[in-house]
């Protein structure tokens, strides 16, 4: 076993994901054995080898500083669950002691 | 009106410039189509029928006018992953159910440009993660060769309704093979175009450094017309390749004498089932009677080319996926707190491929763990990228199976991740690698369900994959849609 499910529910945490105790069992399981499944890759020795990130290397793509038109605030907003004229609204963030 | 299922885009567009059809009856025929037989292929999300026929309504317009653009009046149908102006875009995920994007991705503004009409929005797997089309959170679609089966995935919904005669043709998206997967397993042509071919602006990201947009057309003419659409430089993507784009239909017809062909040893391998090996191995010797030499190559990296895959676009997605947080568009669920608010939008929103993927995907960045996982699978990631490398000094393009096996039965992989991944294990190293690769119908098993053969060609090289797959369907001139939907 590489992980538990306290590992996983600690990473649910992290990636900010409630789960359901059937889904941690659940995943706890399936993950060992694709964890496993990719040890495969410890068998090469990779010492030295630069890692790929981008299969086709093109860097420091640059454009010229134009101004350009841009979404208004309303099509930028248009589609939140809840706003207030220009703004996203959300829940608290900062408790405020009372 | 059903003869007008075998004509090719080039044929449809002259057809609608002498007047014979308009564009608005030959989106009222695959509206009716889609009404008939949809029902049982539930291909489609949603059907854009007012949309298209004021769509056709301007074709038929410029088409008078003289103006026709190269796709004008042709209906064609969207995988539910491309950003459309003002029109519902969910990736098949509830937390994007009701997303109006404010904008088109840049395939979508092309396809406009070229006189497109809009059908509708095709299923998929919830953000494309997925090779059945059954992690879908609204519909399961069905093979249109044997409706009790998968149409492959992640472009499943593109897939079917292309083979079935729902759309001209389609656009899809693969990440891992999801183009040409569904594509060989529904009988039809599907393309990823080399990384960076095609902008990416618009594409609602899954593994970025994967993705790419492309065609699944009924024929291989098609796809080379489409993919001269979409095609080309775009500087909203900084991915994309600033190279000019050539006329990809210009080498069909071409012979293909003294093309040297590659055959991977690593991709014939127990697990393949005998008729597909028997189909792949049959189209081989085609291309050899029309001149082509074969070589034997190895790529001897391949079998780490799944665990590197699900290494590399788990750890991306769950980077992408982190924007789907209840703020911005989409889905919410209250909590007392923004954290909970978070975490419930999260677990209601999402389905259980793409919550088991964001995990596996944050547990190989999280700190311990990079390293052993992340940094080791960029590192294979270059050895596999050299396996190509190299053999391309020996050959031209390289020809292996699409799938190991032909379409599976719905539910048969559901509840095993790791062997629904195993199936896509020949079409993952192209997208590791960033090439190009088609997926041409090659033959039928015994049980009458279709098989594909994938060609891989070096970057930017999409000429000449076409130019290959095109000897293949001349020579075996394999029906094109089953029998029962043309009735």
């Amino acid at each position: 076993m590489k992980i538990t499910s306290e590992t996983v529910e600690y990473v649910a945490h992290l990636a900010r994901l409630e789960l359901a105790r059937e889904e941690i069992d659940l995943y706890t399981n399936q993950l060992n054995s694709i964890l496993d499944y990719m040890d495969a890759l410890n068998r090469l020795d990779t010492q030295g080898i630069e890692p790929t990130s981008h299969p086709m290397p093109l860097n420091c793509v640059m454009r010229d500083d134009d101004i350009r038109e841009s979404f208004t605030v309303e099509a930028s907003t248009q589609n939140a669950p809840e706003r207030i004229g220009s703004f996203f609204k959300v829940p608290p963030i900062i408790e405020v002691e009372e | 009106m059903e003869d007008l299922l075998k004509l090719n885009i080039i044929e449809l567009s002259d057809l609608l410039k002498k007047r014979e059809i308009t564009s608005v009856e030959l989106t009222n025929f695959y509206l009716e189509r889609i009404k008939k037989y949809d029902q049982y292929i539930q291909s489609y999300l949603m059907v854009t029928g007012e949309k298209a026929l004021d769509m056709a309504r301007e074709a038929n317009k410029r088409i008078e006018k003289g103006e026709a653009g190269r796709l004008e009046g042709i209906p064609l149908g969207i995988k539910d992953i491309l950003c459309t102006k003002g029109m519902e875009t969910t990736c098949a995920s509830r937390i994007l159910k009701g997303f109006i994007p404010p904008y088109d991705a840049t395939v979508i503004k092309r396809l406009h440009g070229d006189g497109y009409v809009h059908l509708g929005r095709l299923n998929m797997d919830e953000f494309a993660m997925g090779s059945s089309t059954e992690n879908s959170a609204y519909q399961v679609t069905k093979n249109p060769w044997a409706l009790d089966r998968i149409p492959g995935g992640s472009s499943g919904g593109s897939a079917a309704a292309t083979a079935a005669g729902l759309c001209v043709a389609s656009l899809g998206t693969d990440t891992g093979g999801s183009i040409r997967q569904p594509a060989g397993l529904c009988g039809v042509v599907g393309m990823k175009p080399t990384y960076g071919r095609v902008s990416r602006y618009g594409l609602v990201a899954f593994a970025s450094s994967l993705d790419q947009i492309g065609p699944l057309t009924r024929n291989v003419i098609d796809c080379a017309v489409v993919m001269n659409t979409i095609a080309g430089h775009d500087p909203l993507d900084s991915t994309s390749i600033p190279q000019p784009v050539p006329d990809y239909t210009e080498m069909l017809g071409r012979d293909i004498k003294g093309m040297r062909v590659g055959i991977p040893k690593e991709y014939f391998i127990q697990g393949i089932e005998p008729d597909v090996n028997q189909s792949v191995k049959e189209a081989l010797s085609i291309l050899e009677r029309n001149g082509a030499t074969i070589v034997d190559i190895s790529l001897p990296h391949t079998e780490y080319a799944v665990a590197t895959y699900y290494i590399i676009c788990t750890a991306e997605a769950s980077s992408n996926l982190a924007r789907y947080d209840g703020v911005k568009y989409g889905l919410r669920v209250e909590g007392k707190d923004i954290i909970e608010m978070y975490k419930r939008t999260r677990f209601a929103g999402f389905g259980k491929e793409v919550k088991r993927r964001i995990i596996l995907g944050t547990y190989v960045l999280s700190s311990g763990y990079y390293d052993a996982y992340y940094r080791k699978a960029g590192q294979v990631r270059t050895l596999i990228r050299r396996d190509f490398e190299e053999v391309f000094r020996t050959c031209d393009v390289i020809a292996t199976p699409v799938s190991p096996t032909t379409a599976f039965k719905i539910g048969e992989k559901a509840d095993d991740p790791l062997q629904m991944y195993l199936s896509d294990i020949f079409t993952i190293p192209v997208n590791l690698a960033g090439l190009p690769a088609i997926s041409v119908p090659c033959g039928l098993d015994s049980s009458s369900l279709p098989i594909g053969l994938q060609i891989i060609g070096q970057p930017l090289d999409e000429a000449r994959i076409l130019q290959v797959a095109y000897v293949i369907e001349q020579e075996k001139k394999l029906k094109k849609i089953p029998d029962r939907y043309l009735t």
